[in-house]
């Protein structure tokens, strides 16, 4: 169930003079919403993806792998950690990044659906990370211009981090799809599996809009050209097919996920959830 | 971050004391030979983190604070600054040299191309992985003397 919104005092007296009992009277906000929803949307995106890349740790094909996935899902929890104790911070709820990364359900992640998607093999991974990665890169080169000086430094720091994994990513993209029959055919595979995610990465909702307006956000639309030309130009290295494009699923900025989040962040949270406030 | 250093003996004392204080992966250089001592005042320092998620960055908190401590400077607050993001090119001239020394390649400056093997001296090396034992570092090889070495990343 999603977390309801605290009730609050002053609403209640309010909605108790009111003649329709206040029923039908959106929950008064006393914070920037829209700009809470986005800071979640980005913070969620780095928190889950560091966590799936966590899952590899002692079981990638080499120790250089190993380190690499290691690495970038600690660059990712590191933004995700910048960008949920801001979240908490313009919320005013006394909730800090930890309390949003632990105690919030399923319905309250704001995460695209395609990071929290299975790893599968090291191409399903690596096929994740690629086309992640490189919208992730377009996304913070833009935030750097952000008119919230707050996200703008956050991303500046980030994008340099972001640019190691998408190069990264690329390199295997082509080492395997250019590799044996195999390396191929699971490199097609992971295209395959996570291509009906893209869509979402460049869908644009009232939340996103207003914030673009505002200067805030970074218009997702208008990173589809260069996203485009990036991967194409990786496939082609790797002699490999665009995938065709699939019926577009959505949902993940809303809540709605898919199977594999619950299961995620049963794992993620079981530890401070088992023992509130545990310090070691 | 020389720039920064005033005649206050008060933030003399404080560049003093961090400069002794080792960095928790790579105790062979200080936090201000790294450049993560972005500006001391009489009442605050200010950091900043080198990668995002680097799991030093507590660790590095922590020890400036006892070192602070131990020092009489209790009341002197520690800042984060992510802004400017922090770069290699902060690393002092006698970081880069202690870099060397203790066996990890210094980030390459402006203009130069070849690493070299802080071994042997030779510029017949490799990349393996472009990840290493810490976020700031890739794993390189030396075709000369044929041992692995870290290559302090340009960031």
């Amino acid at each position: 169930m999603p977390s309801l919104p605290p009730i609050n005092p002053e609403d209640e007296a309010a909605a108790a003079v009111k003649t329709n009992g206040g029923a039908f009277e959106p929950h008064a906000e006393h914070h920037d919403r829209p700009l809470v929803e986005y800071l979640q949307r980005l913070g969620d995106d780095s928190l889950i993806l560091g966590q799936r890349l966590g899952e590899w740790c002692g079981h990638a094909p080499s120790v250089e792998v190993d380190l690499s996935l290691a690495n970038i899902g600690l660059d990712l929890i590191g933004q995700a950690t910048f960008f949920l104790n801001l979240a908490g911070e313009t919320e005013g709820a006394d909730r800090d990044g930890d309390t949003l990364a632990f105690h919030r359900d399923v319905l309250d992640f704001r995460n695209c659906l395609l990071v929290e998607q299975p790893n599968g093999d090291f191409g399903q991974t690596i096929a994740r990370q690629l086309l992640f990665s490189t919208w992730q890169h377009l996304l913070f080169e833009k935030l750097t211009g952000s008119a919230n000086t707050r996200i703008a430094e956050i991303a500046a720091k980030a994008v340099k981090e972001v640019a190691y994994h998408a190069e990264l990513a690329g390199e295997w993209v082509v080492r395997l799809g250019d590799g044996t029959d195999e390396s191929r055919a699971r490199m097609i595979g992971g295209l395959d599996w996570n291509w009906r995610f893209v869509s979402e990465l460049f869908y644009s909702d009232e939340v996103l809009t207003g914030l673009v307006q505002r200067g805030i956000a970074a218009d997702v639309a208008e990173l589809s050209g260069e996203w485009d030309r990036r991967i194409d130009a990786v496939l082609f290295e790797a002699k490999l097919e665009r995938p065709a494009d699939q019926r577009p699923i959505l949902g993940g900025r809303n809540g709605h996920h898919s199977e594999h989040l619950g299961h995620l962040l049963a794992t993620m949270q079981f530890l401070p959830r088992a023992y509130p406030g545990a310090t070691w | 971050m020389v720039a920064a250093r005033k005649l206050d003996p008060v933030v003399d004392r404080i560049w003093v004391v961090l400069a002794e204080v080792p960095d928790p992966e790579i105790p062979a250089v200080s936090l201000v030979d790294l450049g993560i001592v972005r500006a001391v005042e009489a009442d605050r320092v200010t950091i900043t983190p080198t990668y995002t998620g680097c799991p030093a960055n507590e660790v590095i908190r922590t020890d400036i604070r006892a070192a602070l401590d131990a020092a009489g400077f209790a009341a002197v607050a520690i800042e984060t600054a992510l802004s400017p993001p922090w770069t290699t090119d902060w690393i002092t001239p006698e970081g880069r040299e202690k870099l060397r020394a203790y066996g990890i390649a210094p980030p390459l400056e402006a203009g130069e191309r070849a690493v070299v093997c802080p071994r042997c001296g030779s510029t017949e090396t490799a990349e393996v992985s472009r990840f290493g034992s810490t976020p700031c570092k890739a794993q390189w090889r030396c075709g000369a003397c044929m041992e692995p070495f870290d290559l302090f990343k340009c960031h």
